[in-house]
């Protein structure tokens, strides 16, 4: 199994993070320098609880604000499988955070206050969970606690949930309910004996059960070339070799492949790994490929199967999160990272934005501000080779850079 | 294969493909070591990921001079086996210079001093990319870290105005004075570090293994009575015992733990049962809650 990486979500006080504090408690993940500084920190603020949100909340204005503004990663293990929490922030403010949280995990928790039900929020973060196509999504209602542990509330919020799933796009998505108490403990990690209604797993026990072939997206084989290593030794005199990261699918020796963008075709010779040589590149893995011909190749480049290709294009549409505080309008220019190949676009059309509570699309929009989504169409100054994203997770997206602050100011998923 | 064998390769992955990208994005990088299991475990992962051809990147080491001499002699001997470009700027230069003031008393240390010396190098050489060997699960604002990590002129962080990292792009577009922190080892976990080590057979300084050693005990913490570098008042008493040392920073704020662990095995085992964090033995962080999070603010790696 490779290493599990799963986004929360939630409002402000759903208790996120004594969720995660709280799996990383009952799976004695945390260690005791952690737990002590815990204790002494909740008894110093007179809880007669356990704050467990103080393992992952580590900035110092989040613990004066008691919320969680970035993205957290926190890490632990179980005997089956390591994890990677992305602890994202809840706020509307920060659906970018959301966003980006999402973009790396196979997984996601969406949180939501058995007080307080489906809000808008929810539909928020169940959208972005959508709109990035993560494939299990599990809907953990918590503070069972404060509601007696009612089946009534429980089946409720799950009928409110439902309805919303029914106006969601990407239907492969796998959704699951658990009923759970984070500051007590009730389904997290152990099966409560506080809900004998509820016949499912505990949250654990369902993501223990994650199958990786199920739950890892893939696609047809892409190898975008990251860098070309020419030793110039004696021994390596004419070496040429490809360095990159496989997406998709596995590449094989003697595969016929094309070279993009010059379209040419060649073989692969060799498959390495530092010093060893392998018959299969397989998905994810950071090799070095050697070619049969010698053909001119250089980072940014895309060496795909024959047969195989990817859509070669100038232009695109594309679902936009919106990220910077300066707006994006019709006609401006950025740069556009499309994994490792940068560049140049300007932006064409604004078609419409996608309100991301599911209340429908707003048209006539003369600009993107932060947060927004929105469905728009780029020009750019050279072909890229994309996929759509419903098809390819990584050759289908692309980030934003501002050429003046060089920041990353927005994300999008190629249509 | 086994979930740590499948887990690790995956890991490794993804620590290849930043350490291209840092060599890809940018003019003159440079790979800050130690003599430390992390930057050792970096040297690894950047020999994979470029060969046959050589790191394209020098080492540099900030040289607190309060480093274990078996650090040291580590770091020649690695350098040397390699072939690799090795500089290395010391923090009493920075001293004699006037630039920072040493401190003085039972919690004296050079660890805060090292950011000045790391920012004047990184002037002197105008390195554009810095690769260390920071951990998300160190430490609760290391968490916050993203593997692209922005700074200015300063060598400031601006941790609430971070960009954005999405799937696998990372953007290192910077202004001419800014540099970048790249953390490719961001999502391992001390665990993993020490299995690596254990599955690729690097060789490690001989610290890291069970010794006898003379120490004293301070405030629940076993510190290292030998070479003089770590203050010690009169009436704590100096005992022998078998130790090892968990991270290997300057000799004045590590700590060593109690442990029979003589081989890596023993030490994988022991990490892996282990209920104090790698921290925990770091007194710099026990400054404050905050302590790690300001020093990073400062420039601290």
């Amino acid at each position: 199994m490779e290493v599990l990486k799963i986004a929360t979500a939630g409002s402000v006080d759903d208790g996120k993070s004594t969720l995660i504090g709280r799996i990383l408690y009952d799976t004695k993940s945390l260690t005791t320098d952690k737990l002590e500084a815990i204790e002494k920190t909740s008894k110093q603020r007179g809880y007669d609880y356990l704050d467990f949100s103080l393992a992952t909340d580590g900035l110092v204005a989040e613990r004066e604000q008691g919320i969680t503004i970035d993205v957290a990663h926190i890490y632990f293990s179980t005997k089956n499988k390591s994890y990677i929490i992305a602890d994202t922030p809840g706020h509307v403010e920060y659906t970018r955070n959301m966003v980006t949280g999402a973009s790396t995990s196979q997984a996601s928790i969406i949180l939501i206050d058995a007080r307080k039900g489906v809000i808008e929020q929810t539909n928020r973060h169940f959208f972005i969970n959508n709109l990035l196509r993560i494939k299990d999504v599990v809907v953990a209602i918590n503070k069972m606690d404060l509601v007696d542990y009612s089946e009534e509330v429980y089946n409720n919020i799950k009928a409110d949930f439902e309805e919303l799933m029914s106006k969601r796009d990407y239907q492969g998505q796998t959704i699951s309910f658990i009923p759970v108490s984070a500051l007590k403990g009730d389904n997290v990690v152990n099966k409560s004996d506080k809900m004998s209604w509820y016949e499912g797993e505990s949250l654990l026990e369902h993501l223990e059960k994650l199958d990786k072939a199920d739950i890892f997206n893939v696609g047809t084989p892409r190898f975008p070339v990251q860098y070309v290593i020419r030793p110039k030794t004696e021994e390596y005199h004419d070496y040429r070799g490809y360095a990159g990261k496989v997406y998709g699918g596995n590449l094989s020796v003697g595969d016929d492949v094309v070279v993009l963008p010059s379209q040419t075709k060649s073989k692969i010779k060799e498959i390495y790994f530092y010093d060893e040589k392998f018959e299969t590149a397989s998905r994810r893995s950071s090799v070095t490929i050697t070619l049969e011909d010698d053909v001119n190749v250089s980072r940014g480049d895309m060496i795909v199967k024959d047969g195989d290709l990817p859509t070669i294009e100038k232009q695109f549409t594309a679902n936009v999160c919106w990220m910077d505080s300066k707006q994006l309008t019709p006609g401006a220019k950025y740069v556009v990272q499309h994994g490792i190949n940068k560049v140049l676009a300007k932006v064409d059309t604004i078609h419409h934005k996608i309100n991301p509570d599911y209340s429908g699309i707003e048209e006539g929009v003369s600009g993107l501000g932060m947060n927004d989504i929105a469905k728009v169409s780029f020009r750019l100054n050279k072909p890229i080779f994309y996929d759509q994203f419903k098809n390819h997770r990584t050759n289908g997206s692309f980030i934003i850079i501002d050429s003046q602050s060089n920041s990353t100011v927005g994300a999008g998923f190629i249509q | 294969m086994s979930k740590d064998t499948a887990h690790i390769n995956s890991l490794e992955n993804e620590a290849i493909y930043i350490m291209r990208e840092v060599a890809a994005q940018f003019e003159k990088p440079v790979l800050l070591f130690s003599g430390g299991k992390d930057s050792i475990t970096l040297v690894r992962l950047a020999v994979k990921a470029f060969y046959p051809a050589k790191i394209p990147f020098p080492l540099m080491h900030i040289d607190t001079g309060h480093n274990f001499p078996e650090t040291i002699e580590f770091r020649d001997r690695l350098v040397e086996e390699l072939g690799l470009e090795l500089i290395v700027r010391n923090v009493q230069d920075s001293i004699d210079q006037g630039k920072v003031k040493e401190e003085s008393g039972r919690y004296a240390s050079r660890n805060m001093l090292q950011t000045t010396t790391l920012l004047d190098a990184i002037e002197e050489f105008k390195f554009d990319a810095c690769i260390g060997g920071a951990r998300r699960d160190e430490e609760k604002a290391r968490a916050k870290e993203r593997i692209f990590s922005v700074r200015d002129d300063f060598g400031q962080w601006d941790e609430k105005n971070q960009r954005p990292e999405l799937f696998d792009m990372l953007n290192g577009e910077i202004e001419h004075g800014q540099n970048v922190r790249v953390f490719p080892i961001s999502n391992w976990t001390e665990l993993d570090v020490w299995s690596y080590i254990e599955k690729e057979d690097i060789e490690i300084p001989s610290i890291y293994f069970a010794h006898k050693r003379k120490v004293f005990l301070r405030d629940g913490l076993i510190w290292s009575a030998e070479d003089g570098v770590v203050y010690r008042d009169d009436e704590e008493e100096v005992i022998e015992e078998m130790v090892r040392f968990r991270t290997v920073g300057d000799m004045s704020c590590t700590a060593a733990v109690l442990s029979e662990a003589a081989t890596i095995t023993k030490v994988v085992e022991e990490i892996r049962d282990s209920s104090i964090s790698e921290r925990g033995a770091r007194i710099d962080d026990k400054r404050s809650e905050a302590a790690m999070e300001k020093r990073k603010q400062q420039g601290y790696f």
